[in-house]
């Protein structure tokens, strides 16, 4: 009875014409609803592909842009050092008529000359063996022992440490301006001024006295854990052993970067041969690079520049085959201070 | 038990013995004599006459003396800014890119190498002669190049260019610490929708001062001490304004072999440079970001 009632009102209900406006209108409603997000699904996934498309040609751009630049630097940091090799291959009145690398008429006349001797008995190459005279020692010398100071330093506990500590790092920015004239002093004292063997060059390298290094070396020591020592410790290695099997090789890139560092300072140092060496017959590439520029009558650019392109040879070679591990060693410096 | 720990103490310092002993021969010693001698009218060849601070007075007084002191400040606020900017823009155009990274690494370093290298002082002589590189440059695109070895400002400019050459150290450090910026901070700032200019400012920029710092600091220290430079292209000159305080000392000390002087001028530098070394320090709180101890320090 009631059910019919309700059938009733409901038939009622929908003959009326305002509910079936309504009701139109609802279904018309989803219909465009459905038809809408379909077109908007569609709509999305071409946008979609679309900014994937703007996005892959933006990278593009500005990875060309970016490289771009990049040349760009590369070459003017590089150029004076191309142009310089260049040069020496032209004739000297050439070489500034020429501001680019390669000249119309090369000729080897620099190199010809190079190897006269100055009135010291001297050239380019004496003077060079002359300068790994005392470089070689002092770059093993100078790793050597700052790899014992800094292993001292990161593996011990002594007395005084703390205090030892500071001092070495105290000297670490400390200007080696403030240092040369006392040790000039000290060494003339001693008799080593032009040392035939360049002692003052060499003997302080083996204490460790450029703080830079046994720095570089603790940072690296500090970084690493020292269970691979502890382990040989247990294995009945003593402290020179594990120190020889197990730290050097695992320090192995910072000993190459110092390695290269101390080569490339030591054979670029002029002060120290200017005070030391006496003889021109000893002179090193420094000072024997500056001897010909200083007294070349009417500057003879091309061989002047080619006696400085052979001085930074071996420079360049120790660089280029340690390069990409000096390149990572540098990076992660500033890091680990 | 206890001689082995004090065996152990011993071989400790016994490790960095060869230090102690160059370091009381070669530092401590030197830098006490050095200080001696800068209150003494010390000459290498008649030894000390009087004591004095006739020495320090002058680098007020010398109106030689105090050029170099302000021409060396002013090398150091031209070097180490400029350096720093493209080396950090460098950094970032390299940053997170993929191939022939190693390649442009290894260029942008070799003039640190080669650098400090008298051969380098050399061709800067050749590139920036009256006739030089540079010259030439110009004059292919109808310009007049400053004269680099007789006006003051290019010539003190000139040696800059050698120690800003040398930005490759730098590059790489910043480098290393770009790629050490924690990629989420990134995520969630482009999520917030900060665009590139907004990341690096907020993001990037803090995150490596403390590489900023370092970089400024051993910058600070380089530029102080350049000598082959002006030693060996300019000799000083033109008429003084290339004369930075280190050649000024190699002249008083072992041209005039006046070493007291030098002496007391190498000690000015020395409270120079760590003034300026302090300043970085003690305002590092306010620019530099200090990360949140987490305990493992």
């Amino acid at each position: 009875m009631s059910k019919k009632k309700e059938e009733i009102i409901v038939d009622k209900f929908e003959a009326n014409p305002q509910y079936q406006k309504l009701r139109e209108e609802y279904l018309y409603s989803i219909n465009k609803r459905r038809i809408s997000v379909h077109e908007r699904e569609e709509d999305e996934l071409t946008e979609l592909e679309k900014s994937k498309y703007v996005k892959k040609a933006k990278r593009i751009r500005n990875a060309f842009i970016a490289y771009s630049v990049l040349i760009i630097i590369a070459l003017v940091v590089v150029y004076p050092f191309l142009w310089m090799v260049g040069s020496t291959f032209k004739d000297s009145s050439r070489v500034f008529a020429d501001i680019g690398i390669f000249t119309k008429k090369p000729t080897i006349t620099a190199y010809k000359t190079v190897l006269n001797k100055y009135g010291g008995n001297i050239n380019i190459i004496k003077a060079l063996i002359n300068t790994y005279t005392y470089v070689i020692p002092e770059v093993i010398l100078t790793v050597i022992s700052s790899l014992i100071t800094a292993y001292g330093f990161a593996r011990f506990e002594f007395i005084g440490k703390k205090v030892f500590y500071v001092l070495m790092m105290s000297t670490l920015f400390f200007p080696q301006v403030v240092l040369y004239i006392p040790q000039y002093i000290l060494f003339s004292k001693w008799h080593m001024v032009g040392s035939e063997w360049y002692l003052p060059l060499i003997i302080p390298t083996a204490f460790a006295t450029e703080s830079y290094f046994v720095y570089m070396f603790i940072q690296f020591l500090n970084n690493t854990s020292k269970e691979y020592e502890d382990n040989a410790r247990i294995d009945g290695c003593n402290y020179l052993g594990t120190f020889l099997f197990v730290v050097i090789p695992m320090m192995m890139p910072v000993i190459i970067t110092s390695a290269v560092f101390k080569f490339t300072w030591a054979s670029n140092d002029l002060l120290g041969p200017i005070l030391y060496v006496v003889t021109p017959a000893k002179y090193p590439a420094s000072l024997f690079v500056k001897m010909s520029m200083d007294s070349a009558a009417g500057f003879n650019w091309a061989r002047i520049l080619a006696i400085a392109f052979i001085s930074i040879i071996p420079n360049v070679i120790v660089f280029v085959l340690a390069s990409n591990i000096v390149v990572e060693e540098v990076g992660s410096e500033g890091i680990r201070g | 038990m206890n001689t082995l720990r004090k065996s152990k103490k011993n071989i400790g310092f016994i490790f960095i013995l060869p230090w102690f002993v160059g370091f009381l021969v070669f530092k401590a010693y030197p830098i006490i004599l050095s200080l001696y001698y800068s209150f003494t009218d010390y000459n290498f060849f008649r030894g000390v006459t009087t004591y004095t601070l006739q020495n320090y007075k002058d680098m007020y007084v010398n109106q030689t003396d105090r050029a170099a002191l302000i021409v060396t400040i002013k090398y150091v606020f031209m070097t180490v800014p400029i350096k720093l900017i493209i080396a950090l823009g460098v950094a970032l155009l390299l940053n997170k890119r993929s191939k022939m990274v190693n390649f442009f690494k290894v260029v942008y370093y070799l003039p640190a190498i080669l650098g400090g290298s008298v051969a380098i002082a050399v061709l800067w002589k050749a590139i920036f002669n009256d006739n030089g590189l540079i010259h030439g440059l110009c004059k292919m695109v109808g310009m007049q190049a400053p004269k680099f070895m007789t006006n003051p400002f290019w010539a003190l400019f000139m040696l800059g260019t050698l120690n800003i050459w040398q930005f490759g150290v730098f590059m790489l450090i910043f480098l290393t610490a770009l790629n050490m910026v924690p990629k989420e901070l990134y995520e969630v700032a482009s999520i917030d929708g900060a665009g590139r200019m907004k990341q690096f400012f907020y993001i990037t920029l803090p995150q490596i001062t403390p590489i900023i710092f370092y970089n400024i600091v051993t910058g600070i220290v380089v530029s102080f001490q350049d000598f082959n430079g002006p030693f060996i292209i300019t000799r000083g000159g033109p008429l003084g304004s290339t004369t930075l305080m280190s050649l000024m000392i190699y002249n008083n000390a072992f041209k005039t072999f006046n070493m007291g002087k030098a002496s007391a001028q190498s000690w000015v530098l020395f409270v120079l440079l760590a003034i300026f070394t302090a300043l970085a320090f003690i305002t590092q709180k306010y620019w530099v970001y200090q990360p949140e101890d987490d305990g493992k320090k």
